[in-house]
């Protein structure tokens, strides 16, 4: 057993690999870790304690925050998703036709931008609305989420839908059902599961968005990042880490479902 | 209606209905990603105004101000040694994130590859978790390795190594091994992907015909798997160069990447302009990058999934 | 079989299917017309490419013609999209919905017309005891056999009683056993129940079985349409002949035609009875073809043909003679085993061919 030799075998790789895990995680866990240290300098251990959770739970600023990055995360998720679905079901399954290739490109140049740059031009197209209509709502964050969740929510939809072929929606209008009943019968029911990834995707990835956001918000439309952006370059609170390490379990639990919905229908 | 006409009228009435369910998604995406960018151009033609925002007066200042600076007093042009810098040190680092990133991402791609079928999933969970996490948590955790009252240099102390605390943080070093932290997973995944339909078999031949194992990775491994290795780079640039929260959280706002230049512009420099002018400048390297990449993807299949 | 003297049930005319253009061409119908009448078991055979799903597509509405016509009972079926076709189909892959049991399946077409509850249950559990699956009608399509798919996918088309019924190679995917209990169930059912099937396949012996009529196919063109037997025993082209069973080209020479028999002149010298196809009056060379199991083996004097037996297979019900003519052909006799028969005609043996009247077909190329 000892010298067989294997084929896949390469030196070193599995070292570095192993490397990189642990590298991966290490940060991560250093930081929840100290989220449950009494101790207020982040250099000495004073023990296990919650009082930093307290404390960001008794923040007024961090709840707000919160709330808001939640609230702009299920409209721009909702929102991406349904818009997404759409145009997925308008590029896939066809022969190549004039404009598609410009939709995908389209589709997907959200991605294909730095988010600096996506940043500043929102900054000054918003600004240069603020002026006209007055109105300084909530509503640039949510487009401007909407617009970068789109290509997120669109993926899972697409590859799920290029493994539909046509032939189940071909015998439910055999079988009388109307393109509309077909859909809500037969596409939707099949696509769900794809949809309801690209859903979670897109409420990931704009709870995560910090960069976008910090140069979209206006003044008091602090999300949960750009507050914490914000605290950091303050200085440094352990409270910070507890506030990390919940917003951690959040998205560590949508992904892990999203992982097992996966594997659930393999 | 003839046969012809009626299939002609039915396609063009397919073609229709897909441009109207896919209008939402196009608009959403012209208002508030891709039109915007068209009103930058604009801007960096413009002067800035006085308390930020802009003059509607044209004006290739910005542009020359992204390179150069006038003396104030001869009103020479010179070499703006600042932004230099600032765009060095962003090419700069985002050139070796992209290499360091290739170096730990291509052999845990390999690694995750071969694992037994039943495994694999399990590995690629591990490597998704950290992509995503909070971007800022991420960054935010290195802090806290790296400073000088952080885990690295305690436990440097307590082992005799070092004296005093290295100071890694708000140095170049810092801001890399941030965006190396933060991007590995996103090489990592693209040369997975190619590495997955790897046929190994082709490796046994290898060796069948005497390679060795640095031949075989070099001569077989490699050029296989390059289009996932070019993709990962590609993933990995473009943020790197744009990159905004590495800088500000792990430079300390001294060591300026592109971003916060031109985060400065929309603040305290009031320099709308030049703002505009110098996302531009970015857009235009990330263009290259992309052209090389589709140039060096050629055959590959260039649609995404 | 007594010509029935129903309706059209469906009206082909001049249909052509075309893809691409210039180089890239190319007709997947050319010009087809044929006439399928109300309750008859008609079958389109061909091989794979020859248009036949092509032409059931465009009858069910999947698919447009590119020219042409395709009549329902006399009225343009073209206006109507497929979910207002009385028309069902039962696709080759069965297309069985996955999230949906057995019941649901059955009954989605009735659902989808309208039809109140009690109605599609009841309807659904006739269906259910036609096909014979009332056990499983709770389960989901996933979970039972090919052989049994295939059976709810026939009930799920025949719930709604369309006026029509495709069948795109239906049974294509069931092993054989299963393929022939399959084949007696589908025309059991078309008898009773009366409704116009309208049947795909490559399998000529399984058209053969289950047909009224036969039309064969090939490149997109209908070569000839006629009950199984006369397709087998007057095949008009080589192309239908030589799909169609086992066949003996030989070239020939018309002496005189009269009405649909010709006599012609072998290369041997003999002159022997052929028939002629409709609408045919050849003169000069020709091919035709005799069925193995039409020529008989005799003594090489006064027969009409002559040759060497090259090789006897023996194949339990049947022997089969490899013959080289003395003009040079390959020839191949079938004659069944009778009990206590000795064979006269071993390998290398001079042997003579009788063809009897009515054993030689004239085909048109």
């Amino acid at each position: 057993m000892a010298d067989r030799f294997s084929v896949r075998h390469q030196p070193g790789f599995t070292a570095i690999a192993a490397t990189c895990f642990v590298l991966l995680y290490f940060p991560i866990v250093v930081l929840v870790v100290y989220a449950f240290n009494a101790a207020t300098s982040t250099s000495a251990w004073g023990g296990l304690s919650l009082k930093w959770f307290v404390s960001a739970w008794n923040n007024d600023a961090v709840i707000e925050a919160s709330i808001r990055s939640l609230q702009i995360g299920a409209v721009a998720a909702v929102l991406s998703t349904a818009v997404a679905t759409m145009a997925a079901l308008a590029t896939t399954r066809t022969p190549p036709y004039p404009g598609l290739t410009f939709k995908y490109a389209a589709i997907n140049q959200p991605l294909m931008v730095p988010e600096i740059v996506t940043g500043v031009a929102l900054l000054i197209f918003f600004s240069r609305i603020k002026i006209f209509t007055g109105y300084t709502g909530l509503g640039y964050l949510i487009a401007a989420h909407t617009a970068f969740c789109i290509p997120f929510a669109y993926l899972p939809i697409r590859a799920r839908l290029e493994t539909m072929d046509l032939t189940l929606e071909r015998a439910a209008a055999d079988l009388y059902a109307t393109p509309w009943k077909t859909f809500r019968r037969v596409t939707l029911p099949l696509l769900w599961p794809a949809i309801l990834a690209g859903l979670m995707l897109a409420f990931v990835i704009s709870l995560d968005d910090v960069v976008i956001t910090e140069f979209v918000k206006s003044g008091g439309q602090d999300t949960l990042p750009t507050y914490m952006l914000g605290q950091i370059r303050r200085g440094i609170t352990p409270e910070i880490n507890a506030i990390s390490t919940v917003f951690l379990l959040l998205s560590v639990a949508i992904v892990t479902l999203f992982f097992f919905m996966s594997r659930k229908r393999e | 209606m003839s046969a012809a006409e009626r299939l002609r009228e039915h396609e063009k009435r397919d073609i229709r209905n897909r441009w109207l369910l896919s209008a939402p998604a196009l608009l959403i995406i012209l208002f508030a990603a891709t039109g915007p960018l068209l009103i930058v151009l604009a801007y960096s033609f413009l002067t800035p105004g006085q308390y930020g925002d802009v003059e509607w007066k044209l004006s290739g200042e910005a542009w020359t101000s992204v390179f150069l600076e006038r003396d104030i007093f001869d009103d020479t042009l010179s070499l703006a040694d600042a932004h230099v810098t600032i765009f060095w040190r962003s090419v700069k680092l985002a050139l070796m994130t992209t290499a360091a990133t290739l170096i730990l991402g291509f052999p845990t791609a390999y690694f995750i590859a071969t694992r037994p079928e039943n495994k694999r999933d399990l590995w690629l969970f591990l490597i998704t978790i950290p992509f995503w996490t909070n971007l800022l948590i991420r960054t935010f955790a290195v802090l806290q390795i790296i400073r000088n009252e952080g885990i690295f240099n305690t436990v440097l102390i307590k082992l005799g190594i070092v004296d005093a605390p290295l100071q890694i943080l708000f140095t170049d070093t810092a801001i890399m091994l941030g965006m190396v932290y933060v991007y590995l997973p996103l090489m990592v995944l693209p040369i997975y992907a190619s590495m997955e339909k790897l046929d190994f078999r082709l490796l046994e031949a290898g060796y069948d015909l005497y390679a060795t194992r640095f031949a075989v990775l070099r001569r077989i491994i490699f050029p296989l798997v390059k289009p996932g290795v070019i993709a990962g780079s590609i993933l990995v640039f473009i943020p790197a160069i744009g990159s905004y929260v590495a800088p500000s959280v792990l430079g300390g706002g001294k060591n300026m990447m592109l971003a916060n230049l031109i985060e400065l512009q929309f603040g305290q420099g009031r320099n709308w302009p030049l703002g505009a002018a110098l996302s531009i400048a970015v857009m235009v390297i990330v263009m290259i990058a992309l052209l090389l990449y589709v140039r060096n993807a050629g055959t590959a299949e260039t649609r995404h999934g | 079989m007594p010509e029935k003297p129903d309706r059209n049930a469906i009206e082909v005319r001049n249909v052509s299917k075309i893809f691409g253009s210039g180089d890239a061409r190319f007709a997947a119908l050319d010009r087809v017309s044929v006439n399928i009448r109300e309750n008859e078991f008609f079958t389109l055979l061909g091989p794979s490419g020859c248009g036949k799903t092509t032409l059931l597509r465009l009858i069910a509405g999947f698919d447009f013609p590119t020219e042409g016509e395709i009549l329902l009972y006399g009225d343009d079926i073209a206006p109507l999209p497929p979910f207002k076709r009385p028309v069902n189909t039962v696709f080759q892959s069965y297309a069985l919905f996955p999230h949906m049991t057995v019941a649901e399946n059955i009954g989605f077409g009735l659902e989808m017309l309208g039809k109140p509850k009690a109605e599609v249950e009841a309807r659904v559990a006739q269906m259910l005891k036609l096909v014979r699956m009332e056990q499983l009608a709770g389960r989901r399509t996933s979970q039972i056999s090919g052989g049994q798919q295939q059976r709810v996918a026939l009930a799920r088309a025949l719930a709604p009683q369309p006026k029509v019924l495709l069948l795109d190679e239906p049974l294509s995917a069931l092993d054989y056993k299963l393929r022939k209990d399959m084949q007696i169930e589908l025309k059991t059912l078309q008898l009773e129940t009366g409704i116009t099937f309208i049947f795909v396949t490559h399998d000529q012996e399984e058209a053969l079985t289950m047909s009224d009529r036969i039309a064969v196919m090939s490149a997109g063109k209908i070569l000839q349409v006629g009950s199984p037997r006369d397709i087998y025993d007057r095949p008009a082209e080589r192309f239908v002949a030589d799909f169609i069973g086992e066949s003996n080209f030989l070239p020939a020479s018309v002496v005189s035609t009269a009405g649909n028999l010709a006599t012609v002149r072998l290369a041997s010298g003999a002159e022997i009875p052929a028939s002629l196809p409709d609408g045919f009056a050849p003169k000069g060379n020709v091919s035709i073809v005799i069925r193995p199991e039409h020529a008989q083996l005799s003594r090489p004097e006064g027969a009409a043909l002559a040759g060497t037996v090259e090789n006897v297979v023996y194949l339990g019900t049947d022997t089969h003679f490899h013959l080289r003519l003395d003009s040079g052909e390959p020839f191949i006799v079938r004659r069944q085993n009778a009990r206590g028969h000795t064979d006269r005609f071993a390998a290398g043996s001079q042997v003579g061919l009788l063809i009897p009247a009515d054993s030689a077909q004239i085909l048109k190329d």
